[in-house]
């Protein structure tokens, strides 16, 4: 059983969802980056989903888009990945990687599946994979024991479901919202309907992502869901601010108040 | 992923019904003007080695060039599957004004991503579709061009699937699209091959240009089996491939995967997609559809790297000698053949896909050879 899974099964013996907290590397300096991802785990971040930049990210919303464009334009290259990934690791909190798969492919898909092993790694999002596609990632991620999680929409048909709850690890990234990623008013009911055919679909765990940015809808969504994946909101608060003290304060505010929002307590 | 396994359902489905076609094919003929015609242009063809140069003229076709003919064929494919708006993304403006046009005809909501820098060189084009009636979205991120549009018509299909079909326009992107976009295109080929043969034989040489390769495809298609006929796709080239300003995917990039096919794309050692530099809009794209890189890795086509300067001489000679005034992304193609025919002498017959008109063109090229008033510059 892999560290996430164990991670997640835990999570669930408490009666409680996990919080699942993005940021990319690079944003605002690797240095940076690094620093607010050990800040999220100390505000009460469960798994860390580290992004790996990248120059055409069409699942992500303008707030990541745009960091992912300062963080290129400012030199982050995809070997920065790794440090961050050892950085984080060492925290205790089992950390995977969100990346396109272009990059990967150009690195070399086992070449990376072997570094994030060595870096304390424990798997890889990939949005723009799907698992008919993904198997060369997929024996490399079977060769290096990481999780490899694919993704699931509410238009995916039953058949997607089951496919992609068969390849997936881990968990199951379920997309709450028709879209992109970002911050949204409201969740929809629409995700808590993916998340249940999913889990008939056969995966263990289902973890929602894309919309949630506050601890009410943290502690609606934590009803069905096993994780809540938070990502635009998190790095917003790194936006907001010009100085990084400021930025990491408020992220430890955010990460405190969608943490207590999981745990019920919004 | 369903939306595009949803698309592929209902594209085989039409694919298998003659009724499609049928409609598709009485579009074509009474609507876009089809079968285009071909030209043969001896005074264009001095410059080229005096070999014999005919143009097939997708240019004549409504709207001015072969991007109706897919356009037509994914505006009937949304009618049937009973989708209300159509999205796409566009560089020159001309796919963008095929598919405003085809929504108009088909009663389609229509929206095109456009990228800022190109609605800025493509001002004329814009204009086009507002007066259509679609809503063109100027696109801020990123390199500001047709990369960037294409991600943001993606994001959009993503939001509204329920109601939208992306409309996409060249053979590139994710399945189903480039074999659907060939499928549509194909005519191109089909009409020429017909009419070099009433002309007295097959050509020696095809050329087309290449950004996203939708024309080149479409004419290519019908002479794959000829073996003895030289497939030469014409890439933007920029200020030359060797200065990293260039769109020449194939011939100055790498594989790798963008925008959902595997295929050669302009990336760095990172593998993120570097930004393409052509003068033409239609061509400024970093990446190439999947069969082209197909045919260049088997042999069975040649990908010609054409500078901007190469091309803009060939849209000076084909507007002073025969009074046509290609598109510049064609003029890639008008300078290949040259090249071809001063390599092939006077025996040579050449046959290229004039797939676009220059009208968009003028204020571009009147810059590029200096020829506005001080005032307007």
């Amino acid at each position: 059983m892999s560290a996430l899974t164990a991670r997640l099964d835990d999570i669930k013996a408490q009666g409680r969802a996990a919080l699942i907290g993005y940021l990319p590397v690079g944003y605002p300096t690797v240095k940076d980056s690094i620093r607010a991802m050990e800040t999220m785990v100390e505000a009460g971040v469960d798994i860390v989903e580290v992004g790996l930049p990248y120059s055409d990210p069409v699942l992500d919303g303008p707030t990541i888009q745009i960091a992912a464009e300062h963080a290129l334009r400012h030199g982050t290259r995809v070997p920065d990945v790794f440090p961050a990934v050892k950085a984080v690791a060492a925290t205790g909190a089992p950390t995977v990687v969100m990346s396109y798969f272009n990059p990967m492919l150009k690195y070399g898909i086992d070449r990376f599946a072997q570094a994030l092993a060595e870096a304390g790694g424990v798997g890889v999002i990939t949005p723009d994979l799907t698992p008919e596609s993904g198997h060369e990632w997929i024996t490399a991620a079977k060769a290096h024991d990481l999780d490899r999680i694919f993704l699931v929409a509410p238009s995916s048909t039953p058949e997607r479901l089951h496919l992609t709850a068969e390849a997936s690890t881990g968990f199951v990234y379920a997309a709450s919202l028709m879209g992109v990623t970002g911050a949204r008013a409201s969740v929809g009911e629409a995700a808590e309907r993916l998340v249940l055919a999913t889990r008939e679909a056969g995966a263990t765990h289902v973890c929602l992502g894309l919309g949630v940015s506050t601890g009410a809808q943290a502690a609606q969504v934590a009803r069905y869901s096993d994780g809540i994946i938070v990502g635009s909101a998190l790095v917003s608060c790194l936006t907001a601010h010009s100085s990084i003290d400021d930025g990491l304060a408020a992220l430890r505010t955010k990460v405190a108040e969608l943490a207590a929002g999981v745990r019920g307590n919004a | 992923m369903a939306a595009l396994d949803e698309l592929t359902d209902a594209y085989d489905k039409a694919r298998a019904d003659p009724e499609f076609f049928a409609a598709l094919e009485r579009l074509g003929r009474e609507y876009s003007g089809r079968p285009s015609i071909m030209t043969e242009v001896p005074r264009f063809a001095q410059h080229a080695g005096g070999a014999r140069v005919f143009l097939k003229r997708e240019d004549l076709n409504h709207t001015g060039s072969h991007k109706i003919n897919n356009v037509l064929g994914q505006a009937l494919l949304t009618k049937r599957i009973g989708k209300t708006r159509v999205i796409a993304e566009t560089g020159a403006g001309q796919h963008g004004v095929a598919t405003a046009t085809a929504a108009a005809l088909m009663d389609l909501e229509c929206v095109v991503y456009m990228g800022e820098e190109d609605t800025q060189r493509q001002a004329l084009n814009v204009a086009r579709m507002r007066l259509l009636g679609a809503t063109v979205v100027p696109v801020t991120t990123g390199s500001r061009t047709l990369r960037d549009a294409i991600n943001e018509a993606y994001r959009d299909w993503v939001a509204n699937v329920d109601t939208t079909n992306y409309v996409f326009g060249t053979a590139a992107g994710p399945h189903p699209f480039p074999a659907m976009v060939r499928d549509f295109q194909r005519v191109i080929g089909l009409e020429s091959r017909e009419q070099m043969l009433a002309l007295g034989g097959l050509p020696d040489v095809v050329l087309a240009c290449v950004g996203g390769g939708s024309n080149a495809i479409g004419m290519f298609d019908a002479f794959l089996d000829d073996v003895d006929v030289r497939l030469i796709g014409c890439e933007a080239a920029g200020d030359g491939v060797s200065t990293g300003r260039h769109a020449a995917s194939i011939q100055g990039g790498s594989p790798g995967v963008l925008h959902g096919s595997r295929s050669y794309v302009l990336q760095n050692d990172d593998g993120q997609t570097i930004e393409s530099h052509s003068i033409s809009a239609g061509l400024d794209y970093p990446g190439v559809g999947p069969q082209h890189a197909w045919l260049s890795d088997m042999g069975r086509a040649e990908y010609w790297p054409i500078s901007d300067a190469e091309a803009m001489e060939a849209f000076r000679l084909l507007c002073r000698k025969e009074g046509i005034m290609p598109a510049i992304e064609t003029a890639h193609a008008l300078a290949g053949a040259m090249r071809a025919g001063q390599e092939l002498g006077p025996d040579a017959t050449l046959l290229v896909n004039l797939s676009g008109r220059g009208d968009k063109d003028v204020a571009t090229a009147a810059a590029y050879f200096d020829l506005l008033p001080e005032e307007a510059q």
